[in-house]
């Protein structure tokens, strides 16, 4: 099992660790995320990058940043799970991409891009995946309306006689 | 007329030209250097394969760069069936939510149930009954074989065979039946519920559950002559789609595509939840890494799941199926909720938004060995009976994401065994 105190040794006492039920999870300041990352995929043994996500906390009471980014990984070899916490902030919300240590974030990275609008800097193709490429908002934001925006009702309707 | 004559005409002109052209310019091109620029190359080809197609099963697309046969270059276009499911989650509560998680991977709706409310079981803190644990069990190792079945008979109904197809589609149909009388829906059940589920099970249920148990190793062992050792179907599957250990760990592959890479990880061995310390199974593990040895996990963890419901259904304890309804937090039964006033206010205090339970202002990510490896759902909790945000973490996005890197270099037929192994299910490609 990782130790907090030797992370901290490495990055700073600005690395704090809390957890809940079985989920242990370590916050970093986003300018160490990347050293942090990779120290555990190379020193530690986290080999498998699960999950990478994002939550808005723009409606979420006592919250400071706009986004948090998780970073969930797992160490194949001991089973130990560990989640990786940052948090990114508007106008420029922007982290380094993991695509060097894990190339399966690739498009957990641009799936977050697509909901959320974070950008990876050096992802190899960061596009947006599951909303179509003209698409303008980040729908996963609280501030985007469940409705939509009436992305569904202006389109151009094409009738036999104009095409 | 007219302009067919024309177009006749400019044709002639134009052919001879563009052909010396072409002459002249052959010379040009650098011989030693014809594999890394094979993608320039004239004949190279586009082809899209989907977003609706036979093989695709559902909507995806595939925008292929061929070399004569030889796939060059894959690329995916997903979100065709996006739908939001995220977003919704975020507005309905957590037993609301239930009937959108059945419509991720339909294959196995009663998988997704239980892998949600796991996870809003661990953010509540709640311990589930024994008969409930052994309940969801069951079900949900009969949903692995309900997944396993279908892919493995659309597998087959893809490479020419379609009698193992058949056999297969029959076998799902007891387990319809099975998942029928239990919740009275045959498809998106919508029936596990936050602290047990809808109703409880009777005698019935469990003769026809042991019904199918021993009628299903007899078409198992037809399916098992008709293709594990058919040549054409090994020569379809073997040594194509090859991920090695390195490639699964990094991409991050899980499930059965994992363990048929040798990466020997399994949620209900290694994270045990429900009943499954109590029951003795293996995890089925392959090291050749193709499309052949998915198809032999998948197949073998058939017979694994038979072994677990047959203990599960012979030791399924008594007692209630849901937590105390003094807990305040699981539903009362329908018959107190109408003939009496606690009842009543008891149903009416879980449902309305502003009574309801204490949910913590935590955040927790839980994890199910679902059919197609580990379905994940992280749930962000605001003191409301609804997620803050309920992200799914899906294993076909993940196994979708590697495909590029298994078709490299394959035939264009094989796309669809590549497909058809890493068992893509576009609804929870896409949410």
């Amino acid at each position: 099992m990782v130790e907090l105190s030797v992370l901290q040794q490495k990055f700073g006492t600005e690395l704090a660790e809390n957890s809940f039920r079985d989920n242990r999870r370590v916050d970093v300041p986003a300018a160490k995320l990347f050293d942090l990352l990779s120290s555990l995929k190379s020193d530690h043994g986290f080999d498998m990058l699960i999950d990478l996500t994002a939550v808005d906390y723009l409606e979420y009471e006592g919250a400071t940043d706009r986004f948090g980014v998780l970073y969930m990984l797992l160490n194949v070899t001991s089973g130990e799970r560990l989640i990786v916490r940052t948090a990114v902030n508007l106008p420029d919300p922007k982290l380094p991409t993991v695509y060097s240590l894990w190339r399966g974030c690739d498009w957990l990275e641009r799936e977050v891009f697509d909901m959320f609008g974070i950008v990876f800097e050096g992802h190899p193709d960061l596009r947006r995946i599951l909303m179509p490429e003209e698409f303008t908002s980040f729908p996963l934001r609280k501030d985007y309306p469940l409705k939509g925006r009436g992305e569904r009702h202006n389109f151009p309707v094409i009738t036999r006689a104009g095409s | 007329m007219i302009e067919t004559e024309g177009w006749h005409r400019t044709a002639q002109v134009e052919f001879p030209i563009v052909f010396v052209a072409w002459l002249l310019l052959m010379p040009l091109t650098p011989v030693d250097n014809l594999e890394a620029e094979s993608a320039e190359r004239e004949y190279v080809w586009t082809l899209n394969f989907g977003p609706q197609h036979p093989a695709t099963h559902t909507t995806l697309r595939l925008v292929l760069t061929l070399d004569g046969e030889r796939v060059l270059n894959a690329v995916p276009y997903v979100g065709y069936l996006h739908s939001g499911f995220e977003k919704l989650g975020e507005h309905l509560d957590f037993n609301q939510y239930v009937t959108i998680v059945d419509r991720m991977n339909y294959l196995s709706p009663l998988a997704n149930e239980i892998a949600w409310h796991h996870a809003v079981e661990k953010l509540l803190n709640i311990e589930l009954t024994p008969r409930c644990k052994y309940l969801r069990t069951i079900l949900a190792e009969l949903m692995r074989m309900h997944d396993h079945l279908l892919n493995l008979g659309t597998t087959a109904l893809d490479l020419g065979g379609f009698t193992a197809f058949l056999y297969f589609f029959q076998q799902r149909e007891h387990i319809y039946d099975i998942v029928e009388m239990a919740s009275g829906q045959r498809f998106h059940t919508s029936y596990t519920r936050v602290g047990g589920v809808l109703f409880d099970v009777n005698t019935d249920w469990v003769n026809r559950v042991r019904k199918f148990i021993k009628e299903f190793p007899k078409v198992y062992d037809d399916v098992d002559r008709l293709l594990t050792k058919n040549r054409i179907f090994v020569d379809r599957t073997k040594g194509i789609g090859y991920l090695s250990p390195e490639d699964a760990i990094n991409l991050g592959a899980c499930g059965p595509v994992a363990r048929a890479s040798g990466i020997q990880r399994d949620l209900r061995r290694d994270e045990p939840y429900l009943a499954y310390e109590d029951l003795d199974f293996d995890v089925v593990c392959s090291r050749g890494g193709d499309c052949y040895s998915r198809y032999l996990v998948r197949m073998r963890e058939l017979l694994e799941s038979l072994k677990i419901i047959e203990q599960a259904i012979e030791n399924i304890p008594s007692g209630p199926v849901n937590i105390a309804v003094d807990s305040d937090m699981v539903l009362p039964a329908k018959p107190s909720v109408y003939r009496s006033i606690e009842g009543l206010i008891q149903h009416f205090e879980v449902i309305m938004p502003n009574k309801g339970y204490e949910v913590p202002r935590e955040q927790v990510y839980a994890a199910t060995e679902s059919p197609n490896g580990e379905l994940g759902f992280f749930i962000v909790g605001n003191a409301e009976t609804r997620a803050y945000r309920a992200r799914t973490r899906p294993p076909s996005f993940i196994h979708f994401s590697m495909f590029p890197h298994l078709i490299k270099n394959h035939q264009l037929s094989d796309v669809v065994a590549v497909l058809g192994s890493i068992n893509i299910i576009a609804a929870e490609l896409d949410r």
